[in-house]
């Protein structure tokens, strides 16, 4: 996978395919990246576990928090990083030591660990870097053009509401 | 396997503009609405704390708009856009992003009169101070510099007309000393130039120019490039620090490369509300559809009219990059090999009376304050749009006395010749 550019389909298939994600470095500040992925990433229908030692054994966004991935009682599609570079060296191999494996790694924007990638990719598992899930939603939903991005992506279909609000939009352009 | 790069001109049609959500109404919609209601109180919350994408109020973002936004911004290359009332109001609110009272940016002379008023007067009150530097000249931008420099300001083709600046020298100047480069694009358009390629960070528009381009509606636009990183630089506390008005977000850092639009946006835009309306940005977002068309019609009838007038006898110089024996010809060849643009000036042997005289004696050509119509206009600087400067200013902003400026519509090249010539001869 060439991780400076990644397909769309690629993403959507991401997006599409993973149910349970592990998030790696929760924050319970409502200001703090980590914390509006989580709400918005529940908000769409991920089961999002959030992983924080100093919060393990409490709750956050409803969600019960654990120390870390071994500790997860369930398993888990994708592990969503969002610590630093480095820290996702340590982190990925504790998601490779998981049984089943998750199915994606997925490093948060301005991470970005290319030999972490290269294990996790040679034991079959899919990995973004350097993208944010919830960016990466809204700009193939189509939601992010509200905002004035520039989603990238032309369609002369339909968008498809989620059926869930006003203004919530499916990844399922036809 | 990469997704493919669509054109310009499917761009131009379709980027931003899916079909209708709600009803599939294939033209964008305009939704002329001041508000819209919330999926439930969480929803509500999660809007205003900027932790969900979607509208709220028609001030602070619209899907008309929002649609012109994403069409601007894949046009130009950009990571975002926003679109606001004009492009004095673009101009206002980057700066507005980028300084603090006392702060100072450096911009070229040579700029669009109302520009030039906007920084040497608006600006003042706010403490931003604007130290001017010579287009021609790359290095006076450099000697410019100082600790307080938050921003450095050029037009890609500079008015009132024929000035080609060459950005990537500039940019190279700014990318050395970390300073975010602003290129106003409204003269050339993304179809003949984009800053992007060239070094530019920021790009603003007039899009009441050649994006609308019938001469029917005002707007402005914001690009932001995303490469200049904000995050953690505490020259730019609006994008790098926590923000008192968002729970202590940093909004360099949630938003990534697309930072700078958002907080003009949710910081500019929200608090000072020059917002644009979604019928100009409907009218706007028409235009667009053919603009790869118009500019090139643009450029090719501006390079026939350039040629007749500098061959004639009242004329004495005529200033059009499109010209071989322009200044600025090399770097026309190298900037916007497609065309020089629609506007430019050229000079009359009769001084400032014969100026007067011509305007009033045409009768294709619209004696008026615009550019970058369908319609071909003229107007005489000196006497008009650069009338509050001193001479010593128009001079240097190249709207000396004998100046005439043109701009160049789509009309039949014959019929503007046959105007000019009457029009000259009575002059």
């Amino acid at each position: 996978m060439d991780h400076s550019n990644y397909p769309n389909d690629y993403i959507r298939g991401i997006l599409n395919g993973v149910k349970t994600i592990a998030l790696v470095g929760a924050s319970q500040n409502p200001a703090r990246p980590s914390w509006i992925v989580t709400k918005y990433l529940l908000e769409r229908g991920y089961d999002v576990i959030p992983i924080n030692p100093g919060l393990a054994g409490g709750e956050l966004l409803g969600k019960t928090v654990y120390a870390s991935l071994k500790e997860v009682p369930v398993p888990i599609d994708m592990v969503e990083i969002f610590r630093n570079s480095e820290a996702a060296g340590p982190i990925t191999d504790e998601a490779l030591a998981l049984d089943p494996l998750p199915k994606v790694i997925w490093m948060q924007l301005s991470v970005r660990n290319d030999e972490a990638a290269a294990k996790a990719e040679a034991r079959g598992v899919k990995v973004v870097m350097d993208r944010c899930p919830k960016i990466e939603f809204g700009r193939l939903s189509g939601e992010i053009s509200w905002q004035g991005v520039n989603s990238r992506v032309l369609s002369a279909k339909k968008p498809v509401l989620s059926g869930k609000g006003f203004q919530k939009l499916s990844l399922n352009r036809p | 396997m990469t997704d493919r790069l669509p054109g310009f001109n499917t761009l131009a049609i379709h980027a931003g503009a899916a079909p209708d959500a709600a009803t599939g109404a294939r033209a964008t919609p305009i939704y002329q609405t001041t508000s819209f209601v919330f999926d439930d109180v969480d929803h509500a919350a999660s809007l205003f704390g900027l932790q969900a994408f979607g509208n709220i109020y028609s001030r602070i973002g619209n899907p008309t708009c929002s649609v012109l936004e994403e069409r601007v911004a894949a046009l130009e290359g950009g990571t975002a856009a926003l679109a606001v009332a004009s492009g004095h109001a673009a101009e206002f609110l980057v700066f507005h992003t980028l300084l603090q009272p006392g702060d100072e940016f450096i911009a070229a002379k040579k700029l669009y009169g109302g520009s030039i008023n906007q920084f040497n007067h608006a600006y003042k009150n706010f403490g931003w101070n604007v130290v001017w530097a010579d287009s021609d000249d790359p290095s006076s931008f450099e000697a410019a510099i100082t600790p307080r420099t938050k921003a450095i300001f050029v037009e890609s083709i500079a008015n009132p007309g024929g000035v080609i600046v060459d950005l990537k020298a500039i940019a190279a100047i700014a990318k050395k000393h970390r300073i975010p480069f602003i290129v106003d694009n409204t003269m050339a358009s993304p179809y003949l130039i984009r800053p992007f390629e060239h070094g530019a960070d920021i790009i603003v528009h007039s899009a009441t120019k050649f994006l609308g381009g019938h001469g029917n509606s005002v707007g402005g636009l914001i690009v932001d490039g995303g490469s200049f990183n904000f995050a953690g630089d505490d020259r730019y506390p609006m994008l790098s620090k926590p923000r008192p008005e968002y729970g202590g977000m940093v909004l360099g850092e949630t938003f990534g490369n697309f930072g700078f639009a958002i907080a003009c946006r949710v910081l500019g835009l929200r608090d000072l509300g020059p917002a644009l309306s979604p019928f100009n940005a409907f009218l706007i977002l028409n235009g667009i559809e053919t603009l790869p068309l118009r500019m090139q019609r643009h450029s090719d009838n501006a390079l026939a009219v350039a040629e007749h007038l500098a061959g004639h006898g009242k004329v004495s110089w005529v200033s059009y990059p499109g010209l071989r024996t322009d200044r600025y010809h090399n770097l026309a060849k190298q900037y916007c090999p497609k065309g020089a643009g629609a506007v430019f000036t050229f000079g009359l042997k009769g001084g400032y009376e014969a100026g007067v005289k011509l305007v009033s004696n045409l009768k294709l050509f619209s004696h008026l304050a615009n550019i970058g119509d369908t319609r071909s206009l003229v107007i005489h600087p000196a006497s008009t749009t650069h009338r509050q400067l001193t001479d010593e200013q128009k001079t240097q902003a190249g709207a000396g006395p004998e100046v005439v400026r043109l701009s160049i519509g789509l009309e039949d090249t014959e019929d503007l010749i046959d105007d000019l010539n009457q029009a000259l001869d009575a002059a």
